[in-house]
């Protein structure tokens, strides 16, 4: 297959070529290739996207998302690869249940799918869930998503544990106790609208713990969704000594504040919960200084049902495959915050990097994933359009730049705009 | 007449409407006084409480008021577990709009669910208070016993002391009270001022004497014992010592100054039973003037333009 006239997003930076793909893998780069092929003239291709933080509710939640419904939605997105959080049920906390997400993904046959295991059995945060059987098995990660380990002592033998199979941990840092019960940010909208908040702190103690952690076993550690400016500065001072740690945030902590919460709604309700504007432009800050290294979706689809209902007891979550890249770009390059290579950094090659996944970078030898991107189109985001089963999403009705037009996964054609 | 279908809180009320609802509610009370409990302005209209919530006064004042004009009234009670098990919100609202209601009065204990019922059904929803969000008619009638006794809200000095984080009456009256153009000071333990109160216009003081200095009203709101058990505060006895109103703090209001409580009253915690049963209370009077604001809400809201 030959893919002609693109703008490729390289290692070594942007360059007008054709590629040609051969057994799934990159064969050649060059400035013209001779033979049939298809014409992306005025397209920009990124390496295939990763993200490394999904929700694909299946096993055990497919009202609300399954692994079909859920890697139409990573390939219209333009991800090549994501990786599915353990809160199934039953948990992905043993070698069953990730063999069971892979050939259930392999049967999809759209992007690939990597399974992370929970931390703990049955997220229960009591023993060690069979870490040595999931990786065996294909895990490429461990987290407890959802909620932190609460016993510190039990999250230190997890970090070593996995260590010894080459899994990193990736952190949902949340103090239970310091939440209690909590469904938005605490601050001036909490009031207004008298729902309950959380403080900064309930997600930046457990982000300054892991760090202690990894510091002081040496072990990395991986901090996910950041929201809090404060979490931010912890992230980047750790950083500066040497510390392991590598951290991501989502789409609607760059872009939205807290005043969305002023309506009531449960689209807006996510955990850890949009924050005030002072933490939106440290999170951009960090996206742009390197504090954070990956932009994910935490793609937490839910049925209706789930959300039409009174705010507190609303499900937390933002379905967000369908909206990341386009969010990001806008944001971020449009926003003048980074690059275009250094979003293709944050959405493809770091999350590779740390997880030591396959791909992440456009060159010879590697995987023929690719995402080819019309970066000039202005489109409105409708989640009627979405093809996930999740329509919950705050950016109804918002305007964005960059739509997907091919995803490529292996050298096949796995999305292609209509 | 209301130029709206839903009466959700005072925030996104604007002063012109407050001011006629109390307006009319004024002549309601009028009419109550004089003992008058048959007026038509509800005939032929029905109206439905649905409280997921206790209540007495509340639900027992939205029935008098919908009932002395006229009104079917149905009471509907949910225990607040039966939300998390049994029927949803939506699906509740969907079967009382069948029913032809034409008013639902909810009061609920999460904050936005009048908000959820208004999007769902054509009847009108009125908020009876919900969770830490609004108490609008606890407002209003907080407001109509304000003007009458001193003829006008403007340039009013307020002062609410009490558990102020978990009240939606704090919050409605601080709307409320500053669209009028009244002034409101707050005081209470810091575990019970809610972050960014100051930005809505309140006057967060450092003491007790502070907040009610030159006051015209002084308002106590009801600390509740779970509080205390959450780590709010000590005791009750510490309470009132440190943060209660007392004779002795009424001495830095105005000479004329009110006092208020919401109800029901812990005799000695928020306000000591001296101030309660004595001259300046204006306790009861604020029980009369829920009813009269209420007729004057459920009329204002079913008034047909002419």
């Amino acid at each position: 297959m030959i893919f002609k006239n693109a703008t490729l997003i390289l290692p070594e930076g942007l360059r007008r070529a054709d590629i040609r793909t051969e057994n799934g893998k990159i064969a050649e780069i060059a400035e013209h290739i001779d033979g049939e092929g298809c014409d992306w003239s005025g397209l920009t291709v990124f390496p295939g996207l990763i993200d490394m933080h999904v929700h694909l509710r299946e096993p055990g939640f497919e009202r609300k998302e399954d692994i079909e419904s859920g890697s139409k939605a990573a390939v219209k997105g333009g991800f090549t690869q994501v990786c599915c959080m353990p809160n199934t049920n039953p948990v992905t906390d043993s070698k069953v249940v990730v063999t069971y997400i892979l050939s259930r993904a392999k049967d999809v046959n759209l992007c690939k799918v990597r399974p992370i295991g929970a931390i703990t059995k049955g997220q229960e945060g009591k023993e060690l869930a069979a870490i040595g059987g999931m990786k065996a098995a294909g895990a490429v990660a461990l987290s407890e998503d959802g909620k932190s380990v609460v016993a510190t002592n039990l999250m230190a033998n997890a970090m070593k544990y996995a260590s010894d199979f080459g899994l990193i941990c990736l952190c949902h840092c949340e103090d239970k106790s310091l939440v209690d019960g909590g469904v938005v940010n605490e601050g001036y909208y909490s009031t207004l609208t008298g729902l309950k908040g959380s403080i900064r702190a309930a997600e930046d103690i457990i982000i300054a713990r892991e760090i202690c952690l990894s510091e002081s076993l040496d072990i990395p550690v991986h901090i996910c969704h950041v929201s809090t400016y404060s979490g931010v500065q912890l992230i980047r001072e750790a950083k500066a000594r040497g510390v392991k740690v590598t951290a991501e945030t989502c789409p609607h902590y760059f872009t939205l504040t807290d005043e969305v919460i002023a309506s009531f709604d449960t689209n807006t309700k996510v955990n850890p919960p949009i924050r005030e504007e002072k933490d939106r432009l440290a999170v951009i800050e960090g996206l742009k200084d390197g504090t954070l290294d990956c932009i994910v979706t935490d793609h937490a689809p839910h049925h209706e049902d789930d959300k039409n209902v009174e705010y507190d007891l609303a499900a937390f979550g933002i379905s967000g495959l369908e909206t990341s890249f386009a969010l990001s770009y806008t944001q971020l390059v449009k926003g003048g915050a980074l690059s275009i290579e250094e979003l293709a950094k944050k959405m493809s090659y770091n999350p590779a990097h740390i997880l030591n996944l396959e791909g992440g970078a456009i060159q010879v030898g590697a995987p023929a994933d690719l995402t080819a991107v019309d970066l000039t189109e202005k489109w409105t985001i409708d989640p009627e359009e979405f093809v996930s089963k999740g329509k919950n999403t705050p950016f109804t009705g918002r305007e964005v730049y960059g739509r997907v037009k091919y995803t490529v996964v292996d050298g096949d054609v796995k999305y292609r705009e209509k | 007449m209301l130029k709206r279908k839903d009466i959700l809180g005072l925030r996104e009320m604007p002063a012109e409407e407050i001011d006629e609802i109390l307006t009319v509610g004024m002549s309601m009370k009028k009419l109550l006084r004089q003992n008058i409990k048959k007026l038509p302005h509800l005939q032929g209209k029905s109206v439905t409480t649905l409280f997921y919530e206790n209540s007495t006064r509340t639900r027992c004042s939205f029935e008098l008021a919908a009932k002395y004009m006229g009104a079917h009234v149905v009471n509907i009670s949910a225990e607040s577990s039966s939300v998390k098990k049994g029927e949803t919100l939506v699906d509740t609202g969907k079967t009382l709009d069948a029913m032809k209601n034409d008013i639902i009065v909810i009061r609920h204990p999460m904050g936005g669910a009048p908000a959820l019922l208004g999007k769902t059904v054509k009847a009108h929803v009125v908020n009876a208070g919900d969770g830490m969000n609004e108490h609008p008619s606890q407002a209003l009638l907080d407001m109509l016993t304000m003007r009458e006794n001193f003829g006008s809200i403007e340039g009013l000095k307020v002062a609410i002391l009490g558990d102020i984080s978990h009240s939606r009456v704090a919050k409605s009256n601080l709307f409320g009270l500053k669209k009028l153009g009244a002034e409101v000071t707050m005081y209470a333990p810091k575990t019970l001022i809610p972050t960014g109160i100051e930005k809505m216009g309140a006057k967060v003081c450092r003491s007790r004497e502070e907040a009610v200095e030159g006051a015209d009203v002084v308002m106590g709101l009801r600390i509740q014992l779970e509080r205390q058990h959450a780590g709010n505060f000590p005791s009750l006895g510490e309470y009132s010592k440190f943060y209660g109103v007392s004779e002795a703090l009424m001495k830095y209001a105005k000479p004329t100054a009110l006092v208020m409580h919401p109800g029901p009253v812990n005799r000695g915690v928020e306000l000591t039973s001296g101030l309660i049963d004595g001259e300046s209370s204006r306790i009861e009077e604020q029980v009369l003037s829920g009813i009269a604001v209420r007729m004057s809400m459920l009329f204002l809201l079913t008034k047909e333009e002419i």
